[in-house]
């Protein structure tokens, strides 16, 4: 028998078994299952956890004291403090990172809470907005944050609902070099090891979160343009439409669970 | 530096063991980066910490590039009397940061 033959012979096997695989890929992708979601701090070590429980050793901690003294400080032509306006934080900013990306009317568009901190910034206050991923700006919606603790993620409202469709649709698409799409892993395959690291299921539920790998602070559009990165597609910029809608559709996909900003990610 | 976040019992037993720790905001910045421009970036890191109970050094650290940004650091003493456990961190650029706390023993 030549080798010619036994290619012959085995090519319509491994056929077969081609279409078996991307039969089974097509059951397995879409939404986790409700009874399978769970938020990302259940699949880091012991260590982590324990960090990140603690706040006296939450490096997170940090952040939320020093936008504590943001949110108290006058700024802006109006010389008015966030104090000023919204009073105690822990009443008037409970619940709100939990319901954000949220519709801006003025907008016509979801905006994430570091861009309504800046809009807030700029109208109100008539302060120069903070730059993003800027200390400030990560402080000072760490501080916000911080008050939604153990808050349950929210159900959009129906205006987000075109919106979020468009998230999804990016979250589904192939892109990039190596044509991955960002449902392939933390749909398909959360829980399982790429390399040494364990996917998550990627639920946005406590940022601005303190990563260990960046030795800081960092948003999830930080965290979203890293993602592009290692799938070696472009990258959205900081505050890109795409960015918003990729946050929201996120936030929609982890609702229910409670938020833990800031939260402490290998 | 800037902020930094303390934890001491504020009463202990006489003879009883008390953990300390301490998290400071550094950058610990190792010296062996370079900027985007392929400038070297200067080393700037929290090179020692010492804690005082009632000015007798009960814990004494050297630090070195290798730890990570905002270090966080735990350990034991005894506690012997009341008084006050001062902490300090000193960086590369000579800057001291001190932090009090009061102790009741009982």
């Amino acid at each position: 028998m030549t080798s010619a033959m036994i290619r012959r012979q085995v090519w319509p096997g491994m056929t077969c078994l081609l279409f078996g695989l991307v039969a089974a890929a097509v059951v397995r992708a879409g939404e986790i299952a409700p009874a399978d979601k769970r938020s990302d701090f259940s699949l880091m070590s012991r260590e982590t956890q324990a960090m990140q429980d603690d706040d006296m050793a939450n490096p997170g901690m940090l952040f939320v004291l020093d936008g504590e003294t943001l949110w108290n400080r006058k700024d802006g032509g109006e010389g008015r403090s966030c104090a000023d306006c919204h009073g105690d934080a822990g009443a008037s900013m409970k619940g709100v990172a939990a319901r954000y990306p949220a519709y801006e009317v003025a907008l016509a568009r979801p905006i994430d809470l570091e861009q309504r901190i800046n809009r807030c910034r700029d109208s109100h206050q008539r302060a120069t907005p903070f730059a993003w991923e800027s200390t400030e700006l990560l402080a000072l919606t760490a501080f916000v944050a911080r008050q939604s603790r153990g808050v349950a993620i929210a159900e959009p409202d129906d205006k987000l609902k075109p919106f979020i469709a468009a998230g999804r649709e990016i979250f589904e698409r192939r892109q990039g070099q190596l044509a991955l799409s960002c449902s392939q892993c933390h749909d398909d395959n959360w829980g399982r090891r790429l390399a040494g690291a364990i996917i998550p299921q990627g639920h946005p539920t406590g940022y601005p979160l303190y990563r260990l790998e960046w030795q800081s602070l960092g948003s999830l559009q930080r965290r979203l343009r890293n993602c592009m990165f290692g799938m070696r597609a472009e990258p959205y910029s900081y505050g890109a439409p795409e960015q918003v809608e990729l946050e929201l559709y996120l936030m929609w996909r982890a609702r229910g669970l409670a938020t833990d900003s800031p939260a402490v990610r290998p | 530096m800037a902020q930094a976040l303390i934890n001491v019992p504020f009463k202990a037993r006489r003879g009883e063991i008390i953990e300390i720790k301490t998290l400071i905001s550094h950058v610990m910045e190792t010296g062996y980066r370079r900027s985007n421009s392929g400038e070297p970036i200067p080393r700037d890191i929290i090179n020692a910490f010492v804690c005082t109970y009632n000015g007798d050094v009960v814990f004494r650290a050297e630090l070195f590039p290798a730890i990570a940004a905002n270090p966080f650091m735990s350990f034991f003493t005894v506690a012997t009397e009341s008084g006050v456990i001062t902490l300090s961190w000193t960086d590369d650029k000579g800057a001291t940061e001190v932090r009090t706390a009061k102790i009741t023993v009982e």
